[in-house]
């Protein structure tokens, strides 16, 4: 029979998650982490980290993926590929349901499930995804060589990824709802500098058109007045939403936008749970921070671990 | 792992492997796709679970433009279900398992 309890279960396999695991295996904790897709997590859906020390030349996301995935592996990272439906953790024993397979349980359990992009939520846009509407510019900008897409949206993601589109496409505008950028200063600059980057300031996207593929993009300016951009593609990069619909919200005692709280030591309102990286309620969402949280959380889970015997 | 049941289909076989009675799944993914590698377990998954009902392959599109180009392509994941070389449906992006289900369904 195969086993089905562990000390520590890690839920995500993503910066958060993957530095849990190295700490965990480090520690020689009895450990499992699960992970529905690839390791790596968003970053798989960044083209490029320039913030991450120790990299001084910067490093492709999908190549940190790897990295840390090998690093927790280099110590036993002991890990499976599974898609937690549900959780119980009213009691001191955590159970969690899997998609597929057996259920299993856990003294403590770290919630590294991350975060998804933020759908624009308008007409057209469910019905023009993988035909124009995107919502990662480094896996799709290949697809638009010559041509002139839109990003939506005004932080580090999406300015960001701009300029990684101007590799490949004749055009980029990008189209924020305030009259300056919230992005980082030298990603502004670079933006500002680009000659194929063009910005639509004070305006929201309300409607995607088109026949067979995106073809206009509806704007409404702050002042009322609508315009519509013929364009080739629409990249949305507006935020993120978190990947919770597998956890007991109310115990966790969830923040209004679905993120859950914890204490400095990423402890949650559930003794033994801990969280770590974008599904944390917090301001800040870099690589950096979810990697540092998650080392922390293995630290908390052992301090649990301590605090009972 | 899995993987020997998802082969690879290019331009010039597209027609004849989605052109059977087997329905056929095309997972359309390019090496430099963070979510193609995230979805590609599962493809793996299902490629096991389906065997003999479903033929899933797999088509690069860095080295096959045309059929990409044909389906409209524009992200990537995307997976299409043909049978009898008609598009049944299709799903983009690294959809859980649940929904590649549903969408294989649709053609048994």
């Amino acid at each position: 029979m195969a086993k089905t309890h562990y000390k520590l279960i890690i839920l995500g396999g993503g910066p958060a998650g993957l530095t849990a695991g190295l700490y965990a295996a480090r520690a020689r904790m009895d450990h499992l982490l699960i992970e529905k897709g690839a390791e790596g997590g968003q970053i798989l859906l960044t083209d490029w980290i320039d913030n991450y020390p120790g990299f001084p030349e910067g490093i492709s996301g999908f190549d940190l993926a790897e990295k840390m995935t090998a690093h927790a592996k280099r110590f036993d990272l002991n890990s499976m590929f599974g898609n937690v439906l549900s959780m119980d953790l009213t009691e001191p024993i955590k159970h969690l349901t899997l998609e597929d397979g057996p259920s299993l349980s856990c003294d403590t359990l770290i919630i590294c499930s991350g975060a998804h992009p933020r759908p624009l939520d308008v007409p057209g846009e469910k019905e023009f995804t993988g035909k124009g509407v995107s919502y990662c510019a480094t896996c799709d900008a290949p697809f638009y060589r010559k041509l002139h897409v839109a990003v939506v949206g005004g932080g580090n993601t999406a300015v960001q990824e701009a300029a990684h589109l101007t590799k490949f496409a004749d055009k980029v505008t990008l189209i924020h709802r305030r009259d300056e950028l919230r992005a980082t200063k030298i990603l502004q600059e670079k933006a500002f500098d680009n000659p194929k980057i063009d910005f639509i300031w004070n305006s929201t996207a309300t409607k995607i058109s088109g026949t067979e593929g995106v073809e206009e993009l509806h704007l409404l300016n702050n002042d009322g007045k609508e315009s519509i951009l013929k364009i080739d593609g629409v990249f949305v990069l507006i935020g993120v939403l978190p990947n919770n619909e597998m956890l007991p919200l109310e115990i966790l005692k969830a923040d209004e936008g679905g993120f859950i709280p914890t204490d400095l030591e990423t402890r949650t309102a559930v003794a033994g749970v801990m969280a770590a990286g974008d599904i944390r309620s917090k301001e800040v969402r870099q690589v950096i921070n979810a990697a540092g949280e998650g080392a922390t959380a293995v630290l908390a889970a052992e301090n649990y671990f301590t605090n009972l015997s | 792992m899995a993987s020997e049941k998802v082969n690879d289909v290019s331009d010039a076989d597209f027609a004849s492997v989605t052109g059977s009675d087997t329905p056929c799944l095309v997972d359309f993914w390019a090496p430099w796709c963070g979510p193609c590698k995230a979805i590609g377990p599962v493809v793996e998954a299902l490629a096991d679970e389906y065997d003999g009902k479903v033929t899933i392959v797999k088509m690069n599109v860095d080295d096959n433009p045309e059929t990409p180009g044909k389906f409209g392509i524009r992200a990537i994941p995307t997976l299409i279900l043909f049978k009898s070389g008609e598009k049944v449906d299709q799903v983009t992006g690294a959809v859980g398992k649940a929904q590649l289900i549903e969408l294989i369904e649709k053609a048994l």
